[in-house]
């Protein structure tokens, strides 16, 4: 059995296991990158279409072109890229980190570090999650799996297609199916708005007449073998108006029905989840609770856009290599979500320190207001053009903004959105 | 303003809705919050085009198909002559990352490549 | 060249059918097994709850009650031989007031009567205390410890192979469709006109057995379709219980029962509708809502965003609701193993050797094999080996290293195993090595045993199905039609 030992373990060989990667190895520190896959890049690589890296490289990239810059890096950089790999146990013993992989080419290997940097990922919600009622046929995929299927291994999944969800990936999907010759029939959102972005609406949908139909469900799905029909039911205030209820005949449904980050493993070494974001609970430094494991990327929560995620995990891998060189931690206050808020990320702060937080919000509303606060002082109060819960809100709080408080005034802080 | 249209800007992620028609036999767009939003308004508004991504069969045994891009946005009516031609194709391995597929595609002026490298 | 002809024809491979091959195959005898569709144990068994039932359920004096009993204490000598996952955790009723009391007392009797092992009535402080995740507001009820829990389609595919090993024959896809008896000679014909001859046959068709005793001019009896729609909850689910906890029973079913499955996730159901539609697998959300109020009642901890999937199975239920298995009083050399509903699975071992005693008694030369060997070697599963041992494993064969479904750690080398033995389906390889029954259900490996599926058998990506039939994954390679799009 190979052992080897390691500063650093990064798991996960997607755009946060790169990027996180890469900045530690940088600081000289050992690193193994591992990726059960056979070749890094994770879900880009399946990601054709554009519209990645305007915020990192200020162009407008591909996936796998997004990916091949991340992975060109690390030629030279002295990161050991461990592929065809799954870790299968995480095991933490008086700090002394274990990872237990099985490989078709390296069989069992276990590998010892101080740190360990989780960036796995996300897996897609799927049918059994919402709950659709129905028969259980052929032919309903996951939006991703459908874009894995025809953009890797060239095979169409049908040729009538409904789209229950209008996330990002299900936008894109709509337009893929339809440049591969599939007729897409509709979009089905159970909210009163698009979920995905505008310019997808747009490029995706209106491109070709495609009928987004939001606040309707896919009430029922019909057919035996394979998929025959959908019911479409209309929601008024939450309820379905059964007496409303049309049907589509279709062969294909693609659900794209949000985003989980994938935290069985994590939990194996102890890692507490945030039952709001379905991802650990993290320090200022992306430290999980327990001590020496780190989370970036989708694992911790699920990003709009790829570039966050690669800065997300480059700050990450900064404080990777901080807990490193100093192995103590600084005294921590906590960040809440206050009104409105799903969700935020990190959730402590260390006194005189920048934060950079992300969040979510439960309102849709233009010209809002973010306020972040202690019990008695207000620290920052910003203007946001427009909020929605599909869109990620990214805050930098700067030393200035804590700059406000005085010594003895530092506490937990609150954040909302108001 | 004469002959106007609501046209949603996909140039970057905040989607202005901009309003494009010609005042004064001028084309103006209004609503945007960029200079690009204005040329994509312009553009839209007289000639729309998209950049198309897709997959093109290989030769190679650990990859089937390989993801290209056209490198600049192409008129939408030549789209489907585009994807039809693409699907035909098979290419060879080795392939290099912006490597052209495809030169100056039915005289557009756009150049197909490759967005991911593929060895031997 | 003639066709073979064997001395039974078995009609169907659920578990009645497979238990019956199993107890024939210790005979020298020529047997074979004619299952309708792509794969065995794909009707009635694959949506069962998965519940050894302890015996308690029925009124002594009925078949049922009989073979359930037998069939329970039969269990553990065939895991012993055919390695599938079953344990006894134990049966939980729950009582929620003094009438429910009353009728916990009755069971208790009718378990004594029945001869169920270690029965006992349980105070409240007592159930509370071997199901901590019981409700508050439980007041006592009943126990069972011989009652278990099993994966039923991995327990067909066992016998099965254990039989096939023994020299039985199986044709897939053989849908029977019309018969001819001619001294003492049946010939049966498949829709599609395969031709089997055999001697003698056993009706062990589930929801089809009436129609099957129609085909043979025997008995006539009606198969009403009894639906139970089931939710599949994930690993580690809050409300995960240790024993199998039921509600206390009413008229025809046993109600919502909350189920610790063997695998680690967790089900609740089964509902019971009688409907007119054998091919009526729907789930609807009115029964969705009404499972979980009741699952809940008993188990507050249970959560709907813990759901994984959902599925419905019909029982083949008939008039009078015992088991029909006699020999037939038409048709020379038929014999009906029909309406098989709850208790059904558990009964099956004890119906196997119910059928060979009719099959004796209608004259059947059964003469034992010398070489007879039911054991089943066990196959490795990297998940149930320990870190340290698989290193040799993967050593041995690489493709254990290669984890194709990372939610139930299932490896390259077990879906090929399944494939060898014959599973050349999507769900066919789900239920027996579990790659795709978990929380992604599919969404990550389904492409990757799609690939393999192709290398190991041949076939194009396009033949392949979800379970049979026209229940094609994909439709058409990329560049097969035009594209055409609104400009």
């Amino acid at each position: 059995m190979i052992e080897k030992k390691y500063h650093s373990i990064v798991i996960g060989g997607g755009a946060a296991g790169l990027s996180a990667a890469y900045e530690i190895s940088k600081s000289g520190f050992s690193v193994a990158l591992i990726e059960r896959e056979e070749s890094l890049g994770g879900i880009l690589m399946q990601c054709i279409h554009n519209g990645f890296g305007l915020q990192e490289y200020k162009e407008e990239l591909t996936g796998p072109e997004y990916a091949e810059r991340a992975i060109a890096k690390m030629a030279g950089s002295g990161v050991e890229i461990i592929t065809s790999t799954t870790v299968s146990d995480l095991i933490d013993e008086n700090g002394t980190k274990t990872a237990h992989c099985y490989s078709a080419v390296h069989g069992a290997l276990k590998l010892g570090a101080d740190t360990i940097v989780l960036a796995m990922g996300c897996r897609e919600r799927n049918r059994g999650n919402i709950g659709t009622a129905g028969t259980r046929p052929a032919g309903i995929f996951t939006a991703g799996s459908a874009q894995r299927l025809i953009n890797i291994e060239g095979f169409i999944p049908g040729k009538r297609v409904v789209i229950i969800g209008s996330g990002d990936i299900g936008l894109i999907m709509a337009r893929r199916m339809t440049w591969v010759g599939a007729k897409v029939l509709a979009v089905v959102e159970i909210l009163p708005y698009a979920s995905g972005l505008t310019r997808n609406i747009t490029q995706c949908l209106n491109d070709f007449n495609i009928p987004l139909y939001t606040s309707h469900i896919v009430s029922r799905i019909y057919g035996h073998d394979r998929v025959e029909k959908v019911d479409i039911t209309p929601l008024v205030d939450g309820a379905p108006q059964d007496e409303d209820t049309f049907s589509i005949e279709c062969d294909t449904i693609l659900l794209s029905v949000g985003l989980i980050p994938e935290n069985e493993l994590s939990c194996k070494i102890g890692v507490e989840i945030n039952q709001d974001t379905k991802g650990p609970y993290v320090h200022s430094n992306y430290m999980t609770n327990v001590k020496g494991v780190f989370a970036c990327g989708n694992v911790l929560h699920v990003h709009d856009i790829v570039d966050f995620v690669t800065e997300e995990a480059r700050r990450c891998a900064v404080n990777v290599v901080d807990y490193l060189r100093r192995k103590i931690l600084p005294t921590e206050f906590r960040i809440q979500p206050g009104a409105n808020v799903i969700y935020l990320v990190p959730n402590h702060y260390v006194p005189g320190e920048e934060i950079n937080l992300y969040l979510r919000t439960f309102i849709v509303k233009n010209n809002a207001q973010l306020i972040v606060e202690t019990s008695d002082k207000v620290v920052l109060e910003k203007k946001l053009l427009h909020v929605r819960p599909s869109e990620m809100i990214k805050v930098r709080i700067g030393e200035k903004d804590l700059a406000r408080l005085s010594a003895d005034e530092f506490k937990d802080l609150k954040v909302s959105i108001v | 303003m004469k002959d106007p249209k609501k046209i949603i800007c996909i140039s970057c992620p905040i989607g202005c809705e901009l309003t494009v028609g010609y005042e004064n036999d001028q084309l103006s767009v209004s609503g945007n919050k960029c200079a690009r939003g204005k040329s994509y308004g312009q553009e839209e508004y007289l000639e729309p085009k998209r950049i198309v991504t897709a997959v093109v069969k290989t030769n190679s045994a650990t990859l089937t198909y390989i993801p290209i891009k056209t490198d600049q946005p192409l008129k939408k009516e030549y789209i489907n002559d585009l994807l039809n031609h693409l699907y035909q194709l098979e290419v060879k391995v080795p392939i290099t990352l912006n490597q052209c597929l495809l030169k100056n595609f039915n005289n557009t002026g756009v150049n197909i490549v490759f967005t991911r490298s593929l060895e031997a | 060249m003639a066709e073979t002809l064997f001395d039974l024809a078995i009609i169907g491979a659920g578990v009645t059918g497979s238990s019956i091959a199993y107890q024939l195959s210790a005979y020298d005898t020529k047997v074979v097994v004619l299952e309708k569709m792509e794969d065995i144990s794909f009707g009635v068994t694959k949506a069962n709850s998965g519940i050894i039932h302890a015996g308690f359920h029925h009124k002594p004096d009925s078949l049922k009650a009989h073979l359930e009993i037998q069939g329970n204490l039969m269990y553990d000598e065939l895991k012993q031989t055919l390695d599938f996952p079953f344990k006894r955790v134990g049966i939980l009723v729950a009582a929620f007031n003094y009438e429910e009391m009353k009728m916990v007392e009755k069971l208790y009797h009718q378990g004594v009567e029945n001869n169920v092992p270690r029965i006992e009535i349980v105070s409240r402080e007592r159930i509370l205390d071997l199901e901590p995740k019981l409700s508050q507001d439980v007041v006592g009820g009943l126990y069972a410890p011989t009652g278990g829990i099993i994966e039923p389609y991995r327990f067909v595919f066992a016998l099965m192979e254990s039989a096939l090993k023994n020299g039985v024959e199986l044709r897939r896809n053989f849908m029977v469709s019309q018969c001819k008896q001619k001294d003492g000679v049946f010939t049966i014909l498949s829709a599609d006109n395969q031709a089997v001859r055999a001697r003698r046959v056993v009706n062990a068709a589930g929801l089809y057995s009436d129609e099957v005793s129609r085909i043979f001019k025997a008995e006539e009896f009606q198969i009403i379709p009894r639906k139970g729609e089931e939710y599949l909850l994930e690993r580690n689910a809050s409300g995960f219980p240790r024993h199998v906890i039921f509600p206390v029973p009413v008229k025809n079913s046993k109600g919502v029962l909350v189920i610790p499955t063997v695998e680690g996730t967790m089900m609740i159901g089964p509902t019971a509708e009688e409907i007119d539609d054998k091919e009526d697998f729907s789930t609807t959300r009115d029964n969705l809502e009404r499972v979980f109020t009741l699952a809940m009642k008993m188990v507050p901890m249970i959560s709907k965003k813990e759901i994984i999937t959902s599925f419905a199975g019909l029982r083949p239920a008939m008039k009078g609701n015992d088991f029909l298995i006699k020999i037939s009083d038409k048709t020379p050399h038929f014999i009906q193993a029909a309406a098989i509903q709850s208790p059904g699975l558990t009964a099956a071992p004890a119906i196997g050797l119910y059928v060979l005693d009719l099959l004796k008694q209608d004259g059947m030369e059964l003469v034992k094999k010398i070489d007879h060997d039911p054991k089943l070697e066990k196959k490795p599963m990297i998940r149930e080996f320990d870190f340290s041992d698989a290193d040799k494993l993967i050593s041995d064969d690489r493709r254990y290293g290669n984890i194709v479904c990372r939610c139930e750690n299932v490896s390259e080398a077990e879906i090929i195993e399944a494939i060898k033995n014959g599973h050349h389906t999507l769900d066919g390889i789900k239920f027996y090595t579990r790659a795709g029954m978990g929380r992604c259900q599919g969404g990550f490996c389904a492409y990757k045993i799609i690939k393999i599926l192709m290398r190991e058998t041949g076939k194009s990506a396009y033949q392949l199905t979800k379970r049979g039939g026209n229940s094609f994954l994909l439709s058409h390679q990329l560049g097969e039609g035009k594209v055409d799009t609104p400009s």
